[in-house]
């Protein structure tokens, strides 16, 4: 395992849990992993990112220049990160919000409307999950049963009913085929 | 032969080295006569603070903490909170109270820390050699206003017990003075209340004790007191100015 | 042992927590906010005290009183906060005060930016505040050494009674590793029989003081506390070394910044240069000898900081003529890439060969 990712979109779309998610899977199975937000007033409302590195060795800078994976949840994001994704790289993008060529030729593009599936399952703030689930599932990077293991470490126990939607939205993503 | 007078013991055997006339040696001891008289010498926790009686943690016989200036009330903060039974006292002139550590004071005070304040206020800066202080009077003469305080350059001089009293922290603040025994004996009943009032957890204290500083006044002991009297006293007037003690008992 | 995934903040103030300290005084800034956060959440919890000051100068005095009154206190801030608690810092150090301060540098100088920075070493480690004093400043690179560190902060604190600053920077404060709480098995700690707790009328009176009006008197108690700070020189260094032995160009980074020097010595390697890497984790005392020895055999050194160039000044005197010093950096709150480590290894290659 060596992926470098970066997660990125508004601030309330959940990009910070969703990067948590896949540090936590990551540190279930005993993998080396980082989590680095941004922070400071950007996150009041503005662009927010995250860079998530999970790796079989020591991990050295959390910071990510290069991804090998990008997770897009608004345009801005997409068109901000595009160009560093090293070659072979994915990008994943919310494709209800996101209306933009894509222009290399050298990785891979996969689109999912993932705030349109959110909504179908009364679950707006969820995208986060689809689009993750939908990462997990052309990375391979974990199986689904790991991450629906993960997520229920992170969702407080006291909301069972928030666990099911979260898990639910994880399984639509990774189902999902354009 | 029966003893009529003896030192605290709550003060050291360590001689003051206050000028003559200066009312800080008489402040010293009522601060100790009322540990003595409270039996709280071995839990008290003094605070010095810096000015004329920095070296105040030679002279009482309880544990002493010196702070930096105007930091007083929170060294003394950290001092009540790290162990709350300890009786905790800072002892501070109007320089360090009411100029660098004001804000120390106004938070102390508003937090119903529950600390007492000893604060001499004789609108001077005595230690570092009489320059104006917060609490100098308007037209007073010091270093720093060698032609007198001017509002329009210095601004007005700050009445201490009563913007404290604004506040809902502070359970009692009394101005008193030193410049007669009527008003000797005063100021020892309100200290003792004020140390009183700690020990039942009623919360911060501050007692206002009016000072002399005949050195840096310019003028003897006996005409420094009537100084004192014409001049600070109808400034600042003696009295209460909050007691949630009598309050409760109303 | 369980694992726990944290943010570097919340794993200092849990660490601190499990140290035994029950007093911290905090006052609000980034990035080191979550310190408090975490604190006014747990203290209560545990029978301790968040107390949320007035200003940064008030927090460091209330953590000056805690510590006079022989209890284990903490106080955190960054960088502009860190200038401002200078003036207590000194005090604590001048009255031989135990404490523990955590500085999570941000980019200055003035009120500068909110993004990581290593801009505070010369205040970390030169002074900050007024007079012959020094902390011990210990520099993690990871979120577990956030938390082995922060233990070993209270203990070299208690030990020698003086003020221990950990020094982070935004990056290490927010970003999540997993960490592991295990048993600190922590120092022998001598009695505290200088606080002042009350005489209980069975002692003299304790004086917590850094007031020496007699010259003669403040140079014995100066030079007293010099042959602590000598102690510690010999033997409380720590750091760290990496590939050093058939190294060429030696880098010499701390903190976060030490992985990003790392990840640029692997790139190096892989193209056939001989690099290697000093990690100093005591940036006071600093690891003058090590670096000294290294110097035998290196031919050139390398400070990399998230500075204008700070620690380069204390590799050059380690270094003491044996080999030429250079300097690679970022400041303002960028951090150094390690492609732009690499080029800086290149041209020094290039100079030597």
């Amino acid at each position: 395992m060596n992926n470098e990712i970066v997660i990125a979109g508004f601030g309330g779309q959940g990009v910070l849990f969703a990067g948590k998610l896949l540090a936590y899977t990551g540190m279930m199975l005993d993998k080396e992993v980082s989590w680095l937000p941004s922070y400071g007033p950007e996150m009041r409302g503005g662009t927010c990112n995250c860079h998530i590195i999970l790796k079989d060795d020591l991990v050295g800078s959390p910071v990510v220049v290069e991804p090998t994976e990008v997770i897009a949840l608004n345009g801005p994001s997409f068109q901000k990160f595009e160009n560093s994704i090293v070659k072979g790289g994915k990008m994943i993008y919310d494709s209800t919000l996101i209306d933009v060529k894509p222009v290399r030729a050298d990785i891979e593009y996969i689109a999912i409307p993932a705030t349109k599936m959110a909504d179908d399952i009364n679950a707006s703030k969820l995208a986060n999950m689809i689009i993750t689930g939908k990462m997990i599932k052309e990375t391979g990077v974990f199986t689904l049963e790991e991450v629906l293991e993960a997520v229920k470490k992170l969702v407080p126990a006291s909301k069972p009913e928030l666990l099911e939607l979260n898990q639910t939205a994880i399984k639509k993503g990774y189902e999902y085929n354009a | 032969m029966k003893t009529v007078f003896d030192k605290p013991h709550a003060l050291t055997d360590v001689p003051f080295h206050y000028c003559p006339g200066c009312t800080h040696g008489i402040v010293h001891r009522l601060v100790a006569e009322v540990m003595d008289e409270l039996g709280i010498e071995g839990k008290t926790v003094g605070v010095a603070s810096v000015g004329c009686s920095v070296f105040s943690y030679n002279y009482f016989n309880c544990d002493m903490v010196q702070a930096a200036h105007g930091r007083a009330p929170a060294v003394g903060t950290g001092v009540k909170r790290a162990n709350p039974d300890n009786i905790v006292f800072t002892y501070q002139g109007d320089g360090d109270l009411a100029a660098i550590g004001t804000a120390e004071t106004i938070h102390a005070a508003t937090r119903g820390e529950n600390i007492t304040i000893i604060f001499i206020n004789n609108a001077i800066y005595g230690m570092t050699g009489g320059q104006m202080a917060p609490t100098s009077l308007v037209g007073q003469i010091t270093q720093t206003t060698p032609y007198g305080r001017k509002i329009e350059t210095q601004g007005y001089p700050i009445r201490v017990c009563e913007m404290l009293a604004t506040l809902e922290g502070p359970s009692y603040l009394e101005r008193v003075s030193v410049d007669d025994v009527k008003n000797i004996k005063n100021a020892k009943k309100a200290i003792k209340k004020a140390f009183e009032y700690q020990i039942e957890g009623k919360g911060f204290n501050l007692i206002e004790v009016l000072s002399t500083c005949p050195t840096n006044w310019g003028l003897s002991p006996v005409e420094a007191l009537e100084w004192l009297r014409n001049n600070l006293m109808v400034h600042y007037p003696l009295g209460v100015f909050k007691d949630k003690g009598a309050e409760n008992n109303e | 042992m369980e694992k726990l995934l944290m943010k570097g903040n919340e794993a200092i103030a849990e660490a601190a927590i499990r140290a035994g300290c029950r007093h911290f005084y905090g006052y609000p800034i980034t990035p080191q906010t979550e310190v408090s956060a975490y604190m006014s959440k747990k203290m209560p919890k545990v029978g301790g005290l968040f107390l949320q000051s007035e200003s940064e100068v008030a927090a460091i005095n209330m953590v000056y009183g805690s510590a006079a009154a022989g209890v284990r206190t903490m106080t955190s801030s960054s960088s502009p906060g860190i200038s401002l608690k200078s003036e207590g810092i000194s005090y604590i150090a001048g009255a031989d005060l135990p404490c523990v301060i955590l500085n999570i540098v941000r980019g200055g100088p003035g009120l500068g930016g909110i993004q990581p920075a290593q801009s505070d070493y010369f205040q970390a480690t030169k002074g900050g505040g007024h007079g012959d004093y020094h902390l011990v400043v210990l520099a993690p690179s990871s979120i577990q050494e956030c938390v082995d560190l922060t233990f070993e902060a209270f203990d070299i604190a208690d030990t020698y009674r003086l003020p221990v600053m950990i020094m982070g920077d935004g990056m290490l404060g927010q970003m999540m590793e997993p960490v592991v709480f295990g048993e600190h098995k922590g120092r022998e700690i001598p009695e505290k029989t200088w606080a002042c707790s009350g005489t209980n009328m069975k002692r003299e009176h304790n004086i917590v003081n850094s007031l020496y009006i007699d010259p003669k008197e403040l140079e014995d108690t100066v030079i007293a506390r010099q042959k602590k700070y000598d102690y510690i020189l010999e033997n409380e260094v720590k750091y760290e070394t990496d590939s050093v032995e058939d190294a060429d160009i030696v880098l010499v980074a701390y903190g976060t910044i030490g992985r990003v020097a790392k990840n640029a010595m692997i790139k190096a390697r892989a193209e056939g240069l001989k690099v290697g890497l000093v990690r100093p984790i005591t940036l006071w005392p600093f690891p003058a000898k090590a670096i000294n020895d290294i110097a035998s055999t290196a031919k050139a050194f390398i400070s990399v900081e998230m500075s204008m160039g700070q620690m380069v000044e204390d590799v050059r005197l380690a270094v003491n003529g044996k080999a030429p010093v250079y300097f690679t950096g970022r400041t303002g709150g960028i951090i150094p890439q390690p492609t732009e480590i690499l080029e800086k290894i290149k041209e020094v290659a290039g100079g030597i060969k």
